[in-house]
């Protein structure tokens, strides 16, 4: 059987399949191009044309999403400077204020102690002159007391002649400058 | 063609070339001829509709056409041109792939069942006069005259002895065996292939009706195996029309490179 078919195999009178046949090749060529006619002109273009225009969407929202960042970045950007400024002025303002304050209270301080000195020289100078009111009233008063006494002791009138001789003035003198000491 | 099988009677005709040499229809019009006028059809209606109303967020179909317009343009013309040069290119290599690939599906779609690019004039028209001449004419026009043939036969970087071996088998395979061998590359595995489901279809058929009693069941086991011929067949078909264009990209990007 399968010598049979090879036999009918051989022997069939078909033509030599590689042998191509002139219409086929024309048609194959005129079909073909056609074809190509078609795609090159009607369909290649629009999705290139799709593909451009998708590619510019995807790019543009790209782009304006980076835009708004950008921008976001700048507004940050700005209102930290501006709230660094805010507390530089802040902390300015507290400085100069603590400056005044100790200012302030220097001032008060000094005027307060020159009151005070004022004062206290005011007193002082008042206390010695009274003082030295005193002493004088009292140095009068002991020296005629004295005399006096003296007078009566010694029982005639010593005035004259102690106002003569000095004596009373200069014994007070030399009391004074004994007791001065103990003045102070 | 079980018409034949019943002729030979209880003698089997295996099926052969003159299966290939389908009878004319009317005139001279043949049924490949018939099937490359609607191969055309199929692809133009394909892509003219899809791409009526093309949107940024593509819908269903226009996905489907986006697929295989991407497939062409971005898997084999890129690919193989270069980013730089293959943007003129597209529409030929999607011509040549989407042509080639209904052409060859023909062979196992119900009915159709002939793959058109078994006759060897279609690819031989498509290989030697559109392929072949598109490539050297842009690579005369990149290079000039005498720098493309340079460029074409005298790769560099050899020996100067091995130039004398070398610069006739590029010559000869650049400028007769390439468009030669991409026609045949295709014509013959399609011819093979539906030959050989023929064989087993028809080997089945024969089998049931004319094979002694306890072997007519085996008609199933041939007839599963053209079943998964077919599965074979399909993924045959697309390998080839993938082929077909990526060489066809492969040659023209050779003749552009600026050196290789």
């Amino acid at each position: 059987m399968v010598k049979s078919a090879a036999v009918l195999f051989l022997a069939e009178d078909a033509p030599s399949p590689v042998m191509p046949h002139i219409a086929e090749v024309i048609l194959g060529l005129v079909a073909f191009l056609l074809l190509l006619f078609v795609i090159s002109k009607f369909v290649a273009p629009k999705f290139e044309a799709l593909y451009t225009e998708r590619t510019e969407k995807i790019q543009g929202g790209i782009e304006k999403a980076e835009a708004a960042q950008k921008e976001a970045e700048a507004a940050l950007q700005q209102y930290k400077a501006q709230l660094a400024e805010a507390r530089a002025e802040s902390a300015r303002i507290r400085d100069d204020a603590r400056a005044e304050a100790e200012q302030i209270k220097e001032e008060l301080r000094a005027q307060a102690q020159a009151e005070s000195a004022r004062i206290v020289a005011q007193g002082q100078a008042q206390l010695q002159a009274q003082r030295a009111q005193i002493v004088a009233e009292l140095r009068a008063e002991l020296g005629r007391q004295a005399v006096e006494l003296a007078g009566r002791i010694v029982g005639e009138s010593l005035e004259d002649e102690a106002r003569r001789r000095g004596t009373v003035d200069r014994f007070l003198a030399d009391l004074d400058t004994v007791s001065a000491p103990a003045k102070r | 063609m079980g018409r034949l099988v019943l002729a030979e009677g209880d003698k089997f005709a295996p099926p052969g070339v003159k299966d290939f040499f389908l009878p004319p229809i009317f005139g001279d019009v043949t049924k490949p001829m018939v099937l490359m006028v609607l191969s055309i059809v199929i692809i133009s209606a394909f892509f003219l509709i899809t791409s009526r109303n093309l949107k940024i967020v593509p819908t269903r179909w226009q996905f489907a056409a986006e697929s295989v317009y991407d497939f062409g343009r971005n898997n084999i013309a890129r690919e193989q041109i270069g980013s730089k040069d293959f943007k003129p290119f597209v529409p030929l290599i999607l011509t040549l792939f989407t042509f080639v690939l209904v052409n060859n599906l023909y062979g196992i779609i119900p009915i159709i069942q002939f793959p058109t690019m078994a006759r060897f004039g279609f690819p031989l028209a498509i290989a030697v006069l559109v392929v072949y001449p598109v490539y050297h004419y842009v690579g005369f026009k990149r290079h000039g005259f005498v720098g493309y043939l340079k460029h074409a036969t005298v790769p560099p970087g050899a020996p100067t002895a091995i130039y004398f071996l070398l610069t006739p088998i590029e010559f000869l395979q650049k400028f007769v065996l390439n468009p030669v061998t991409l026609a045949i590359r295709v014509f013959a595995a399609m011819f093979a292939g539906h030959l050989i489901l023929l064989v087993f279809t028809l080997g089945g058929e024969y089998l049931l009706l004319h094979a002694a009693g306890p072997l007519k069941p085996v008609s199933l086991v041939s007839w599963a195996f053209a079943i998964a011929m077919t599965f074979l067949e399909a993924f045959i078909q697309v390998l080839q029309a993938y082929i077909f264009a990526l060489l066809s990209a492969n040659y023209i990007g050779m003749a552009l490179a600026e050196d290789h």
